[in-house]
């Protein structure tokens, strides 16, 4: 036996070290036809590392005091060697998180991946992009310029909503009874730690629920239903590693190559990245005359501003715009298609796809623009269609006209 | 490559909402360039002596204009009026409660006006102010009505008064007309504001030159890593059908 064998013996009769390893990368079988979508998940991975790791150092230098934390960020920008870079990282980085996660949510639904048996492994999907959204909402307050103060503002408010209670609700969440530096300290204190403590958890069991049941593919077959006899590896399945994880770096060198693009050539991204406004420190006596959030929350800000008041009370679009979210919990047991696969569902299904998928974009861009009537009616018609694709979907599923899935996996 | 193709359809799509909306001022294209360090010298010069009496720029040192090309002597002996060393912020002496007072509002610090503002509206509200009497200045500006800041470079580009037209319901500024010329003529004017914005767009990100020159290096050593990984993953694949 070798020294490091020996080593290894010995810390593998007290940790499950070769175990782990195997199960999850050198033994772990995943089907040989991923394609493009199938990027995005280690994406997403790469990213929270990147925004642990920029937030960590960032975190040195970044004071969090309403009168010191607008200086504090243009003093990483200049004075902290590689500052700049630390700060546009984390900043796309936030961005960045969304698109591959949106990307990611939409494979799912491309291919059925949230089908049984992989319900968990979308649940626990859809508390990571909450505990994401509510990460980034708690972020964008630290810069403290305009667009952090009154972005803040005016979501947090909608707390002040909730019948009865909001008032009290809404001052609880502030600490304040406007956002001050008491609310900056728990926004601080909540971004560093309490989020990405959720965030690495969630993390931890997606991909431990991933790994119990396997993951799906393009075709939307279960590769375990056709074992080798005598290996029991199935035979569509190739181990993670070392396959998926050189294929994975090429994917990742793409991604870093756009994230460079951006974070080297243009960090404001036209103003979607980093909001023009938010170069004002924060002044609670001037309201901006058009607050928009970022564009990562725009189809639910937009959803929101769709549902007018009723009663006096905004809180119908609140309720809608939560409704929104809530409903993706449930889409196991919305779809009843046969098939997983978008590649062997009807035309329905594809349809609905496709206009659920201009909707949310299409209440995106509206999300961004300041409130007109026209805008209204089409935030209203999409709206209208995000929510039938979820509600009418036990419907239109089953009946709907699927071709035959392959047996196995067609490459 | 199917699948590709529907992401790059996907894209396609998006431009159908993309319905361009735009601000109901006429803003001047700025001279912007930041390759230009004698542009960016003369329009720190210009800063000093006009905009940093009242206006900081609070987290800008004196001592970073090194990287526009200038010694430490020369930012000493021309451009530190109000500081002792060039390490010093860009501050100013008047106060904010002063400022208030003075002009109705504090005016701004100015370390990333740019940035807020965009080029194209500094260069054209610094060249937008006219005669009006009804401000308590005796200054109005074209893209910033009833401003609280006075022409403070009136004396360079003399003064200009409105030429209104009619439209629709409403008379509206179509140009300015110079009654009484500066010492510096129009076209001489439009240069020194070009060179002082082309300064504040600098001073708005000091390592803007370093970040776009690193980039170009992180984009050839990925471009190079690209084709080793591919090859990598061509070889580990190859066996897989």
């Amino acid at each position: 036996m070798s020294a490091l064998q020996k080593v290894m013996g010995w810390v593998d009769d007290r940790f499950p070290l070769t175990a782990t390893y195997k199960a999850h990368l050198s033994e772990y079988y995943a089907p040989k036809n991923f394609n493009f979508w199938y990027f995005f998940g280690s994406l997403a991975l790469l990213v929270l590392v990147l925004q642990i790791v920029t937030g960590i150092f960032l975190t040195m230098n970044y004071k969090p005091d309403s009168e010191l934390a607008f200086a504090s960020v243009e003093y990483i920008m200049r004075d902290v060697d590689w500052g700049w870079l630390i700060r546009y990282m984390h900043s796309t980085g936030a961005s960045m998180f969304f698109v591959v996660v949106y990307l990611h949510m939409f494979r799912g639904l491309m291919y059925g991946s949230y089908r049984k048996p992989r319900e968990l492994i979308w649940i626990f999907g859809v508390l990571i992009y909450l505990a994401l959204m509510a990460e980034a909402f708690l972020g964008y307050l630290l810069p403290w310029g305009q667009m952090s103060f009154w972005g803040a503002q005016v979501i947090v408010n909608l707390f002040a909503a909730v019948p009865f209670i909001g008032d009290d609700l809404s001052i609880w969440i502030r600490g304040d009874y406007v956002i001050s530096d008491a609310t900056l300290n728990r926004f601080f204190a909540f971004h560093v730690i309490a989020l990405p403590l959720v965030l690495i958890a969630l993390v931890a069991v997606h991909l431990v629920a991933l790994h119990e049941v396997g993951s799906n593919n393009p075709d939307g077959v279960e590769i375990k239903k056709h074992k080798d006899p005598v290996t029991h590896i199935p035979l569509d399945g190739i181990p993670f590693h070392p396959y998926y994880t050189v294929k994975d770096i090429v994917g990742v060198i793409v991604f870093l190559m756009v994230f460079s693009a951006i974070v080297f050539f243009g960090p404001e991204m036209g103003g979607y990245f980093l909001e023009a406004n938010n170069f004002v420190p924060a002044d609670p006596l001037k309201t901006p005359p058009h607050i928009a959030p970022l564009w990562y929350f725009t189809p639910f800000y937009a959803i929101l501003r769709a549902v007018p008041p009723m009663f006096g009370s905004q809180f119908p679009g609140v309720v809608a715009m939560g409704a929104s979210i809530v409903l993706m919990f449930f889409l196991p047991w919305l779809d009843r298609g046969k098939v997983k696969s978008i590649r062997y569902r009807g035309p329905i299904y594809k349809i609905m796809l496709g206009l659920f998928i201009v909707s949310f974009v299409g209440l995106g861009y509206l999300g961004l623009l300041p409130s007109t009537p026209v805008a209204t009616i089409f935030a209203q018609i999409f709206s209208v269609i995000y929510f039938l694709f979820f509600l009418l979907m036990p419907w239109y599923t089953s009946i709907d006209k699927t071709k035959p899935e392959p047996e196995r996996v067609t490459g | 490559m199917k699948s590709l193709k529907n992401f790059i359809f996907l894209l396609a799509a998006i431009p159908l909402f993309a319905v361009a909306s735009e601000g109901n001022v006429h803003l001047d294209k700025a001279p912007v360039n930041l390759a230009d360090q004698e542009s960016l010298q003369r329009g720190a010069r210009m800063f000093v002596n006009n905009c940093l009496n009242c206006h900081s720029a609070g987290s800008m040192r004196y001592s970073r204009l090194q990287d526009i090309g200038l010694t430490e002597d020369q930012i000493k002996d021309n451009l530190m009026f109000a500081a002792e060393k060039p390490g010093e912020t860009m501050k100013v002496a008047m106060s904010k409660a002063d400022g208030k007072a003075w002009f109705g509002a504090t005016p701004p610090d100015l370390s990333v006006i740019a940035r807020s503002r965009g080029a194209d509206w500094l260069y054209t509200y610094l060249r937008g102010f006219y005669r009006d009497d009804t401000r308590a200045t005796g200054w109005n500006n074209t893209v910033f009505d009833k401003v609280g800041m006075p022409h403070v470079m009136w004396s360079l580009q003399g003064e200009m008064v409105p030429v209104h037209k009619k439209e629709g319901e409403h008379e509206v500024i179509e140009r300015l007309e110079l009654v009484k010329p500066g010492t510096v003529t129009l076209a001489e004017y439009d240069a020194m504001v070009g060179d002082l914005v082309n300064y504040l767009v600098w001073m708005g990100e000091p390592a803007q030159l370093q970040r776009k020159q690193l980039g170009l290096i992180v984009l050839a050593f990925l471009a190079i890593f690209f084709v080793v990984a591919y090859y990598l993953k061509k070889e580990f694949w190859k066996d897989i059908h």
